[in-house]
């Protein structure tokens, strides 16, 4: 079977949602895919655009407050994220970078989980095969690689089992894509087939700099140099994200290979929570995408279907603010890890230096070596 | 019960902040995360939220101060919810401050390591040099922790290297103190910091870096004077200040176009000399805070009206403290206007990475020759200092002529623009 690739222009971004009447688009190629979206599973991603705007709000309060390290806030991409997860299957795997706070909420991770990285108490954060879905990429770019070499994997699994049509999507923002990996993974990924979908959140900013400095053209049109197929979509139109999402998805799991999204959204807040945006974007640009706000966008629907009832607002809120309160709970009762615990999982098999340096490290500090429960 | 708050690291690896406005006052009944106040770090002005909800007891510092990371700022009474928070911010200074001593452990430590026996140790053995000195890295840490300088140390391990005992040894030997800055009878000492630090840098930068030339003119105004007067009986100027500054502003535009020289940059770097086709018109302000100079993007492009209205709405944000950040950047030339504090002329500094700054002096009415006879006219000195590696005396001069000449009589606006 082949999911055909349809030919529109680049610079177009798919719609689904009217941003004046809260219609919905009927797009003849991508409708479909939200065919058997209801009136429930409108409000229950209202729900998590809410819920994940919330617990981000209260991690970034937590940063201020000392108790985490650092935050890369998500504030303005959460349809970006919430319609792409919600595009996958439990059994496909996810390669985030490190933003994607709403993909892991998505995916099963508990919040609290999430934010102890961003605490250091610990250098990953969950089992990745336990949601399918890898733990954040601090660097830039090598992600995209690994999905790739995860598409190859699905492959060898279909020879032996054609029943296989997992999918594996990867992560990135729009400085991501200046990386050299990135270009090698489009280069691979169209080389092999692979069942790769490269989601983009083209948030308009690498920390400081400007899209348009790094990428002359919209990034969707360097999938075409690499053979691979391409699509433009409005990122804060979280129906228009989940519907290609799920088309990308169906063409990966056809044989048919990897697509690049360019997800076009904004971050509403700092690059993370060490960067202050000021410095660099004005007060009108800010507005300007605040009038594309990606959850008022989804509320037009569910007003004008008659679903955004008191009740139901106020039982969103409250799980927004039960979630959050927990987070915070469960934030600020982390336990601190064992210093010495630095020192495990190094490697397979301690080396004979490695052991060195950890009795020196003990021995500095007044540690009990046996205290990392190795 | 009270519990404190104390100033965490907001960016990772910073050390101190300037707290820049209180948003509540003791007595205050705070939610959780409500905003108590705005801090401006090296990297970010930023808001902190409260950790608690609960009571104001007592502001710690008080705006201007600078904060060191761990130290309380703010205490609470009586929390209502979020109880799990009163036990980590007690905690907060301890552990903070042990990474401090890591971020900035030169501070310290190099108090201690000139005090006393140390130095003494140190001079002695100044030829050994710390370089040649065996010792593994946490012992090194150890020593600079402990504000000892490892080459004073004779290593008993193996192959002459310092270990860990060496370092204790010494340190116990010592008594080293970190000593704070005295306060006399007859002084006080306030740390440099905040703007007073960036403004002491920039200067130094420009006046170190551009040798500077100053030129002055004295030139009779009274028509500008009448031309500002006329002007705020016009609509077009409806609820702007019009001002001989906007004038001024204007006169500098002027000259600018026919003297571009002095709106250019030197890039060092790339041995560059940089011209930008927009000119942005930076305005020194005196704020509550200090001297800040935001600029006015594109100035050359705006009509009189809506130019008038860019250095009003400039001047207000920066005296309320609410310029953005990004008006500070990219300026291509300055003005200091010293008139509106009675003074009549200055050798201004340049604005770092700009050509020249036009120093505007006090109108005032005085005796002045005017159509062969003495008259009492309005007399205003300008004076413009430019960067000699980028602007000659010709072309400086011209400059400043033109402005004056368009001052004198702004009829040559219109003439010769």
């Amino acid at each position: 079977m082949s999911i055909t690739a349809p030919q529109r222009d680049l610079f177009e971004q798919v719609a689904i949602i009217d941003p004046e009447s809260g219609e919905l688009i009927d797009d003849e190629i991508y409708s479909p895919y939200l065919a058997d979206i209801g009136d429930t599973d409108l409000r229950e991603i209202y729900r998590d655009l809410v819920v994940v705007r919330r617990l981000d709000a209260e991690a970034t309060a937590l940063q201020r407050q000392g108790q985490l390290g650092l935050w890369a806030p998500l504030a303005g991409q959460e349809a970006a994220q919430i319609g792409s997860a919600r595009g996958l299957r439990p059994s496909d795997f996810v390669f985030p970078s490190y933003r994607e706070h709403g993909v892991a909420y998505v995916r099963g991770v508990d919040p609290a989980v999430v934010l102890r990285m961003w605490r250091g108490t610990t250098l990953a954060g969950w089992n990745p095969r336990d949601v399918n879905m890898m733990t954040p990429a601090i660097v830039i770019g090598p992600h995209m690689l690994f999905a790739v070499g995860y598409g190859m994997g699905i492959l060898r699994d279909k020879t032996l089992n054609s029943a296989v049509d997992d999918i594996v999507i990867a992560y990135c923002g729009d400085g991501g894509t200046s990386q050299g990996d990135f270009s090698e993974a489009l280069g691979f990924a169209a080389s092999f087939r692979t069942p790769t979908v490269f989601f983009v959140q083209n948030n308009q900013y690498a920390i400081s700099s400007p899209v348009g400095i790094q990428a002359t053209v919209p990034i969707v049109q360097r999938a075409a140099g690499f053979g691979v197929h391409g699509i433009r979509v409005d990122g804060n139109d979280v129906l228009a994200v989940l519907a290609v999402t799920r088309h990308a998805a169906e063409r990966a799991r056809a044989g048919d290979g990897p697509t690049l999204i360019e997800a076009v959204t904004y971050r509403m807040g700092p690059h993370t929570t060490s960067d202050d945006p000021t410095r660099y974007r004005d007060a009108a640009e800010l507005e300007f995408w605040r009038q594309r706000d990606p959850i008022d966008r989804l509320r037009l629907v569910l007003d004008r279907r008659g679903l955004a009832d008191q009740e139901f607002l106020a039982s969103v809120d409250e799980t927004a603010d039960r979630y959050a309160a927990e987070v915070r709970e469960a934030c600020i009762a982390t336990p601190d890890p064992d210093p010495i615990s630095l020192f495990d999982n190094v490697y397979a098999t301690e080396t004979a230096l490695l052991a060195e340096e950890r009795t020196d490290f003990a021995d500095l500090h007044g540690l009990d070596l046996q205290g990392s429960g190795e | 019960m009270m519990t404190d708050f104390a100033l965490p690291d907001l960016g990772e690896g910073l050390t101190e902040a300037e707290l820049v406005h209180w948003m509540v006052a003791p007595g205050d009944t705070v939610t959780l995360n409500q905003v108590i106040c705005e801090v401006e770090t090296a990297k970010a002005l930023v808001e902190l939220p409260s950790p608690i909800a609960g009571t104001v007891g007592r502001l710690c510092v008080e705006e201007g101060d600078t904060v060191t990371v761990g130290t309380p700022i703010i205490t609470f009474g009586a929390a209502s919810v979020a109880e799990p928070v009163e036990a980590e911010p007690v905690e907060a200074p301890e552990s903070d401050e042990g990474r401090s001593n890591v971020l900035v452990g030169y501070g310290p430590g190099e108090h201690d390591a000139r005090s006393g026996r140390k130095r003494r140790s140190h001079s002695s053995r100044a030829s050994t040099g710390s370089a040649t000195v065996s010792a593994k890295p946490p012992v090194r840490r150890l020593a600079k922790d402990r504000g000892i300088d490892i080459a004073s140390l004779v290593g008993t391990g193996p192959d002459g290297h310092v270990t860990r005992g060496d370092v204790v040894g010494a340190a116990s030997t010592s008594s080293a103190t970190v000593s704070s800055a005295t306060v006399g009878a007859d002084e006080t000492r306030v740390p440099i910091a905040g703007v007073r630090k960036r403004t002491a840098e920039a200067m130094v930068r420009s006046a170190f870096t551009a040798p500077h030339v100053t030129e002055f003119v004295t030139v009779d105004v009274t028509a500008t004077v009448e031309l500002v007067a006329k002007l705020r009986e016009h609509p077009s100027f409806a609820g702007v200040r019009v001002t001989p500054l906007l004038l001024v502003a204007k006169a500098l535009l002027f000259g600018l176009a026919r003297h571009p020289e002095l709106g250019s940059k030197w890039d060092e770097a790339a041995q560059e000399i940089v011209t930008t086709r927009a000119v942005n018109l930076g305005i020194a302000v005196a704020t509550p805070r200090g001297l800040m100079v935001p600029n006015v993007k594109d100035a050359a492009s705006l009509s009189l009206a809506r130019l008038a209205a860019e250095l009003t709405g400039l001047a207000d944000r920066a005296r309320e403290g609410k310029t953005a950040l990004a008006e500070f950047s990219g300026g291509t030339i300055s003005i200091t206007n010293i008139g509106g504090f009675g003074i009549d002329s200055g050798t201004p500094i340049i604005n770092p990475g700009e050509a020249a700054i036009l120093c505007v002096g006090a109108i005032r009415r005085q005796p002045w020759e005017y159509r062969d006879e003495i008259a009492l006219r309005s007399v205003m000195t300008l004076s413009v200092s430019f960067d000699h590696r980028l602007v000659d005396g010709f072309e400086g001069s011209g400059f400043l002529r033109d402005i004056a000449s368009v001052l004198r009589d702004p009829t040559e606006l219109i003439a010769l623009g």
